[in-house]
């Protein structure tokens, strides 16, 4: 088990040099010179290049990559082309907005669509799982952005109860998060609830299931006592893959209500040309993706026996 | 039922058997209609035989009545038919819908079944690729390679389908890894089949689901993202789109003009909910795991 953590953190090495390599591409063949956006029209040759050798872009691309995974290494990622701000404060703050708009409706949304998935599979066939099934497909059938439009004009803006856009820091910020987390519970409850059901049904089919029955264990202990746990493993790999769609959502979302979280820097980043904000973020984001998948990996080997550790 | 017809049953590969199960389901033949005049308005489109969207037709924003067919869903800000911009749009969204699993379907399979079937260092390789590339936010990808392109319909749809092969290559790598240890796998090579006749004759075919289910899915997922991708300024910049439309609603909904909103979610809800059907429907016809029940 030791061997095989070991092993496979040493994995996450190549994998996110990788990553730094595209983002590195990616971000320097994209959109136009940064030095001019910043300058404007009126710059002089002069001018040019000082702001050049000041950000650093008069190195040869290789250098300016090991620098990069230099800012990497040491979290430390310079300084915005916009407002001159320190990232990394920049990024912690954002950071805290985006998880406290993600993490609560996702636990909740675990919880509820875990306890609606079994119900649904222990009904399975009769109306009220054909009734669900249909109208959660409906739900499905409808934009994340048609939701975020539609509740925030209905609940915000027609019945006045949630402030229609805005942030504050700290708990003040929750009354503007209650409406963003209602519309992400409605949006992922389709698409979890149905997996959930079939992953349960997955696992009634199965022979210890028959065997539980057949000893006399009733419809409730054999769901809650054998089917829970057993469907636990793909449940668990499902939730994390879920994930990167938290981040999508979480684009969206803050953009939609100005919510100053990562996706609303990004999105502002891509409009302004500012590179370090872009690269940095990009970064910091797929390094806390691959942590999560890494420890997927490690919580799947401990708990499921039947993972090999080759 | 008869003894014939259950021997002719018995001849039925799964794949028959599994389409012919679905297709006794009435709100699968009713997706599949839906899906097909969908597909019939965009090709009109493509043909150039839908109605001039740009044209003005009436007063701007005047509210939807039955008095002309392109009155029924109202007009916009122009004055422009809404029912004439959502046939429009829809145009775009199968064009999209298409072409995501188009780029991204050949794709995953190819590198799924060389990694799956080669292994070692390619396996290695490939393996790597898909890691780095799932380890960064989708939508960041697609934001990026669409700035690279422009933005525009093309630009979105490779940005999708370069990433959207990733799964499907996870899903074909793992089966071929499977497969190529059976028996009838190593009898044909016993008899001489090379390599390329071992992956696309004989293991290709018993994966194929497996393609089919994820491009029926990435259909839906290449048309709710248009929608997204447009929201955030990386989408159509031209043309109509349901995107574009959407985007423009928020602003008209507080007006109390409702009609271009109602009008775009239901042509969007009908599409996605018969290809939601469909693909839960292939999945269930399809997957071996599912088939005797």
């Amino acid at each position: 088990m030791l061997a095989y953590a070991v092993r496979r953190v040493l994995y996450t090495i190549p994998v996110l040099l990788g990553v730094a390599a595209l983002v590195f591409l990616l971000f320097h063949s994209v959109g136009e010179d940064p030095v001019r956006v910043a300058l404007g029209t009126h710059a002089t040759p002069e001018s040019i290049a000082e702001l050049r050798a000041q950000w650093g872009l008069d190195k040869p691309l290789a250098l300016q990559f090991v620098d990069f995974l230099g800012q990497i290494v040491t979290f430390d990622y310079g300084e915005s082309y916009n407002s001159g701000e320190q990232l990394s404060a920049m990024f912690a703050q954002g950071a805290a907005v985006s998880l406290w708009l993600t993490v609560p409706p996702f636990l909740i949304g675990l919880v509820i669509n875990l306890v609606f998935g079994l119900l649904v599979a222990y009904y399975r066939g009769t109306w009220f799982d054909r009734l669900s099934t249909g109208v959660l497909i409906m739900t499905m059938s409808i934009s994340y952005l048609v939701y975020i439009i539609g509740f925030q004009y209905f609940f915000a803006y027609r019945l006045e109860l949630f402030p229609i856009n805005g942030y504050e820091h700290g708990l003040a910020g929750v009354k503007y998060l209650l409406l963003p987390w209602i519309i992400i519970l409605t949006v992922t409850a389709g698409e979890d609830v149905r997996m959930y059901r079939t992953m349960f049904l997955d696992e009634t089919q199965a022979d210890y299931v028959r065997t539980a029955r057949a000893k006399g264990v009733g419809e409730p202990g054999v769901l809650l006592g054998h089917v829970l746990q057993n469907a636990l493993i793909p449940i668990v790999t499902y939730t994390m893959v879920a994930v990167p769609f938290l981040v999508m959502g979480a684009f969206l979302m803050e953009r939609y209500f100005s919510l100053p979280g990562v996706g609303d820097l990004m999105i502002t980043a891509i409009n302004n040309g500012d590179f370090p904000v872009l690269k940095g973020l990009t970064m910091v984001i797929a390094i806390a993706y691959s942590a999560m998948v890494l420890l997927t990996d490690l919580v799947y080997a401990w708990v499921d026996p039947r993972v090999s550790l080759r | 039922m008869t003894s014939v017809t259950a021997s002719q049953e018995v001849h039925r590969t799964p794949l028959q058997r599994g389409l012919r199960q679905m297709l006794r389901r009435k709100v699968v033949v009713f997706s599949l209609f839906v899906l097909a005049l969908y597909v019939l308005v965009a090709l009109a489109g493509i043909f150039n035989l839908l109605p001039d969207y740009q044209e003005r037709i009436g007063t701007g924003y005047s509210p939807p009545t039955t008095e002309r067919l392109a009155l029924i869903l109202g007009t916009d800000v122009f004055g422009r038919s809404v029912l004439y911009k959502i046939l429009a749009g829809t145009e775009t969204a199968m064009l999209i819908g298409a072409m995501v699993p188009l780029i991204a379907v050949p794709i995953g399979v190819a590198l799924g079944a060389i990694a799956g079937y080669y292994g070692g260092k390619i396996d290695a390789l490939i393996v790597w690729l898909f890691s780095v590339i799932s380890s960064l936010p989708y939508i960041l990808i697609v934001l990026a390679i669409s700035f690279v392109l422009g933005k525009g319909l093309i630009a979105i749809c490779v940005a999708m389908g370069l990433v959207g092969w990733v799964g499907l290559c996870r899903l074909v790598r793992a089966e071929l890894i499977k497969h190529r240890e059976r028996e009838y796998v190593l009898s044909s090579r016993l008899l001489g089949a090379s390599d390329a006749a071992l992956i696309f004759k004989h293991i290709l075919p018993n994966v194929v689901h497996v393609a089919i289910i994820t491009a029926s899915l990435q259909v839906l997922g290449a048309i709710k993202s248009e929608v997204i991708l447009t929201y955030l300024g990386v989408g159509i910049q031209d043309g109509a789109s349901w995107g574009t439309m959407i985007s423009d609603a928020a602003g008209e909904l507080v007006q109390s003009i409702w009609w271009p909103l109602a009008g775009v979610v239901l042509a969007m809800f009908f599409v996605i909910y018969a290809l939601n059907v469909l693909g839960d429907a292939l999945r269930d016809a399809l997957d071996p795991k599912l088939l005797d029940r």
